[in-house]
């Protein structure tokens, strides 16, 4: 971008709120992939009409224009591979309105997602995704990226909570979908539309929920298993029973292996999987629900069974899956996260296939994450200082995501494409499917100019 | 030489950051102005980018480098244990080393006239401000951090008449068996709120400790640290284990949470011998918690009225893990009734000398535990620091609330003066 160029954004914007200097392309070019691109300038986006403008600027001067929530992404959605300007968005976050009444809430993008859940919760309201990453995410981000935790098993994720939106389009227009009402079907559903396009087909600027009562009381278990499958058959044991815990985490032999001594609560050495369950609800059914749980699961190698009868034993609990993330660095340096999902049945046949594809390569492959939806963190762990490592670590991934398609599933259950997983996308859906997108992409943004490189490897006149 | 860590030391664990962004949820800067570069994550980007050569030193970068409290919040909750605020530090040493004092000490530069060093505190008379500053040496912390006249409508503390030296003296014998123990007082305590002082002395001395206040003894160092004068920590570091040199003293125990952790943590990252005195160092709720005197006071009576207070963590204790120890003393004092409140873990925002340079963004953030205080209907905020104290007290009158910052301490006294505990 040259000095003109700069000298008219910095006019729309104002000059407290853009800058090229190198400390800012720095500090806005990089994201949770680690990865590093610098852009040309940095801009602080104040309100919706500024949004505009400097979209319509973009759009006018063909610059690349990258939204940017917290930049906690693990797909490079927010990373300006082909430089241009990085328009963040974290400083719009007033939460609007909490309507107790109609159960809603309308906020702005740079909300971050716990602080709005800890203000409706003030007021015995609920906002149930929990991505792991919400003490600090914006819900501008969790929107794009349509974010999931491990409570979606229950509730759903962050699709399942939006009545409406305000957008900038690609073309710098403010439009409004959906509305505040849980009925709504007048026109297109844009809405879902925009959910999950990765800041590739509009920039959010408001966001109105569905909001839900929040449950009385919740209660949480830690089941040990001499088997990955009696921890499988648990689960569906769990839900054949008719019963949807709110969240349902497993872990592998592998993760147990990294996290054993360091957490409170001891693992005993026969066990080969670990499940957490916890329920939710009101206080009388949730004694009930645990007793029809324990009966369900009674016959599926079960080695022991923890129930935590206070939040410190709950965070006893939850401290066994807490530890799991700082435990993978013992193995080697280097991670690859994906998040795979499978159907729910298909998970001990995932983690067996996994387990293969460990032992071929002989690569560390750590599983744990959500065994209620079959979404798995599959965490290989390598050192990319070996020789022929970066060849090696291509192979594991792409039998992983072939192994997880052929289970009927899907390469992304929760982060989203962005530039690391771009070019599996042909992996799962067809050219036609794809087409279809990209036809989407090019009549809401002719010239390319909203996230440009994202999601679609090719984009050049998509 | 050099004794400070330099940011070359730093390359490995700088790479250790995974840029997972966990810290926006901690940083106290980060959540006053949102800006990347605020965060420890963007300081930890341009720290590499310093040393790769990507960038240099410039405006820009000391902007970013001066949004720091240096408390240690991210550091607790990061993955990887990143030592931001030591990198920051050893980044500030290096723009006082290139530049002599620059953008990071333009406002100090006016407090601290660049004559001979004193590293001693020395005996001074009533201080009162703003002849304040004249009576303080000029090594001592508050020359840096202590509000200035450019801070307009800032509270601060009546000026006490005389300090700490002049109401303790070098060795307070107990009444009892007990060992000695060294009192490391620090600035704030000496000449702002001795009376925090005379109170801990009083009561180690009923507890039945000796207790020995060194007047050798010099200003931590944090807020040299702050304003990246490497050579003053140097020397306050060495004066000070010298002034604790005695092998006797089982224990140098500190009431301020920045003292402690600026001579029990930092000076262990120095490339200096220091494990002799950082390892004696204790803060007063550990210490009398592990001299058993809760256990002692939940057995007497609870007094009819007790006072509503409430807990404000000081960084410099909650990025060690003391978090449980005061909560457990203000539990057992009898004349309090203790309730936690929303957000008692966040910052002051006081942080070594940044509310000197950014007076604004400092209010803001100690503006965020109001609603909190507030909402406990506590009558009193107690804490264990009196940096703490000080902002607490300026963010509640600025919001005319009813409500004092007192040291724990304070309330521990007044529960000993009503029902003596201890031979
Ligand atoms: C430690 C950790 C744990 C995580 N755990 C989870 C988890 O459990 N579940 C999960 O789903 N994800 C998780 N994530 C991934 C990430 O936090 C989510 O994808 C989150 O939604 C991203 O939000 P953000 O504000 O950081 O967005 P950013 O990373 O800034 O942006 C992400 C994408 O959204 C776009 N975008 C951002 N704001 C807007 C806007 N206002 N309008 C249009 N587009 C926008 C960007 O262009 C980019 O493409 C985790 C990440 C980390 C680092
Ligand atoms: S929490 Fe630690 S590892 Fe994560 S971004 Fe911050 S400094 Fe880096
Ligand atoms: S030390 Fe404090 S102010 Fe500095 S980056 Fe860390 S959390 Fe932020």
């Amino acid at each position: 971008m040259n000095e003109q160029l700069y000298q008219e954004l910095a006019e729309i914007v104002g000059t407290e709120n853009i800058s090229r200097a190198d400390a800012d392309r720095i500090t806005h070019s990089y994201d949770a992939t680690q990865e590093q691109h610098l852009p040309d300038a940095v801009v602080y986006a104040e309100s919706t009409e500024m949004v505009s403008q400097v979209v319509k600027f973009a759009n006018k001067h063909t610059i690349p224009l990258l939204p940017r929530g917290a930049g906690s992404g693990f797909t490079g959605g927010t990373l300006p591979i082909k430089g241009g300007i990085v328009l963040v968005l974290t400083r719009m976050d007033n939460i609007l309105e909490i309507d107790s009444e109609n159960l809603t809430a309308i906020v702005e993008p740079g909300v971050i997602t716990a602080q709005l859940q800890r203000e409706v919760e003030r007021l015995g309201l609920f906002y149930p995704p929990d991505p792991a990453s919400k003490e600090f995410s914006t819900m501008g981000g969790n929107v794009a990226e349509c974010a999931g935790g491990p409570r979606c098993v229950k509730y759903g994720v962050t699709r399942d909570y939006l009545l409406g939106l305000e957008v900038v389009t690609p073309q710098g227009e403010i439009i409004t979908t959906g509305g505040q009402t849980i009925k709504n079907v007048v026109g297109y559903d844009l809405t879902r539309l925009i959910a999950g396009s990765e800041g590739t087909l509009g920039i959010i600027t408001k966001i109105i929920l569905k909001l839900l009562p929040k449950p009385e009381a919740k209660k949480t278990m830690l089941v040990f298993f001499k088997s990955i499958d009696g921890a499988a058959q648990s689960v569906s044991d769990i839900v054949g029973a008719k019963i949807i815990p709110t969240t349902l985490e497993f872990m592998d032999r592998a993760t147990i292996n990294c996290i054993r001594g360091k957490s409170e609560i001891e693992i005993p050495r026969s066990c080969q999987a670990i499940l957490i369950i916890e329920v939710d609800g009101d206080r009388e059914v949730l004694d009930r629900d645990v007793e029809r749980i324990l009966d369900a699961i009674a016959d599926n190698d079960i080695i022991e069974t923890t129930i935590a009868e206070s939040d410190e034993e709950s965070e006893r609990i939850w401290q066994v899956r807490r530890v799991v993330s700082p435990s993978l660095k013992q193995l080697n340096p280097d991670k690859f996260n994906e998040d795979i999902v499978v159907p729910r049945s298909k998970v001990p046949d995932m983690i067996r296939a996994l387990e293969q594809i460990a032992d071929t390569y002989q690569v560390p492959i750590v599983n744990f994450g959500h065994a209620g939806d079959g979404n798995i963190h599959v965490n290989a762990m390598v050192d990319l200082r070996d020789e022929g490592m970066d060849e090696k670590i291509q192979k594991v991934m792409d039998d992983i995501f072939n192994a997880a398609i052929d289970l009927g599933g899907s390469i992304s259950g929760e982060h989203g494409i962005g530039t690391s997983k771009a070019k599996y996308l042909s992996y799962e859906l067809n050219q036609q499917t794809i087409g279809c997108m990209k036809a989407i992409k090019s009549a809401l943004d002719p010239q390319n100019i909203l996230n440009p490189g994202k999601i679609f490897r090719d984009q050049e006149g998509a | 030489m050099n004794k400070n860590k330099e940011l070359k030391d730093f390359t490995a664990v700088i790479e250790q950051c995974v840029k997972c962004g966990v810290c926006q949820a901690h940083c106290p800067t980060y959540q006053a102005d949102k800006r990347e570069g605020s965060v420890a994550r963007g300081k930890i980007a341009l720290a590499g980018a310093l040393i790769d050569g990507q960038t240099e030193l410039d405006e820009g970068v000391q902007r970013d480098i001066t949004m720091c409290l240096m408390c240690g919040s991210c550091v607790a909750k990061c993955p990887s244990k990143v030592p931001t605020h030591e990198i920051v530090g050893a980044i500030r040493r290096q723009v006082t080393d290139n530049q002599g004092l620059s953008l990071i000490g333009k406002t100090v530069s006016t407090l601290l006239p660049r004559r001979k060093l004193l590293n001693v505190l020395t005996k001074s008379g009533a201080l009162v401000s703003p002849l304040l500053l004249k009576k303080v040496p000029e090594t001592s912390g508050l020359r840096l951090r202590i509000p200035s006249p450019m801070m307009k409508g800032r509270t601060v503390p009546k000026t006490p008449l005389t300090n700490l030296f002049d109401r303790v003296k070098e060795f307070s014998p107990g009444d009892g068996e007990k060992p000695t123990i060294g009192f490391f007082a620090g600035c704030a305590i000496t000449y702002l709120y001795p009376e925090i002082g005379v109170s801990l002395v009083g009561i180690l001395n009923k507890l039945g400790y000796s207790v020995y206040l060194p007047r050798t003894q010099g200003c931590c160092g944090i807020p040299a640290l702050s304003s990246g004068n490497g050579a003053l920590v140097e020397q306050l570091a060495e004066r000070n284990a010298d002034s604790f040199a005695n092998p006797d003293l089982k224990y140098i125990i500190t009431a301020c949470g920045s003292c402690n952790s600026g001579i029990g943590e930092y000076y262990q990252s120095m490339k200096m011998d220091l494990e002799q005195f950082t390892s004696r160092v204790i803060d007063l709720s550990v210490f009398l918690q592990q001299e058993g005197l809760y256990e002692r006071l939940v057995e007497t009576e609870p007094w009819q009225q007790p006072l509503r207070v409430t807990y404000h963590d000081p960084c410099h204790l909650k990025s060690q893990g003391i978090t449980k120890e005061p909560r457990e003393l203000l539990k057992a004092l009898p004349n309090v009734d203790f309730v936690e409140m929303e957000h008692a873990d966040t910052c002051c925002g006081l942080g070594g000398t940044f509310s000197v340079h950014h007076y604004e963004t400092s209010k803001k953030i100690g503006s965020r535990k109001l609603r909190g205080i507030e909402e406990s209907g506590a009558s009193l905020i107690a804490t264990a620091c009196p940096g703490c104290i000080m902002q607490l007290q300026d963010v509640i009158n600025h919001q005319s609330l009813k409500v004092r910052a007192v040291h724990l301490l304070e309330l521990l006294e007044q529960a000993l003066g009503e029902e003596p505990v201890g031979g």
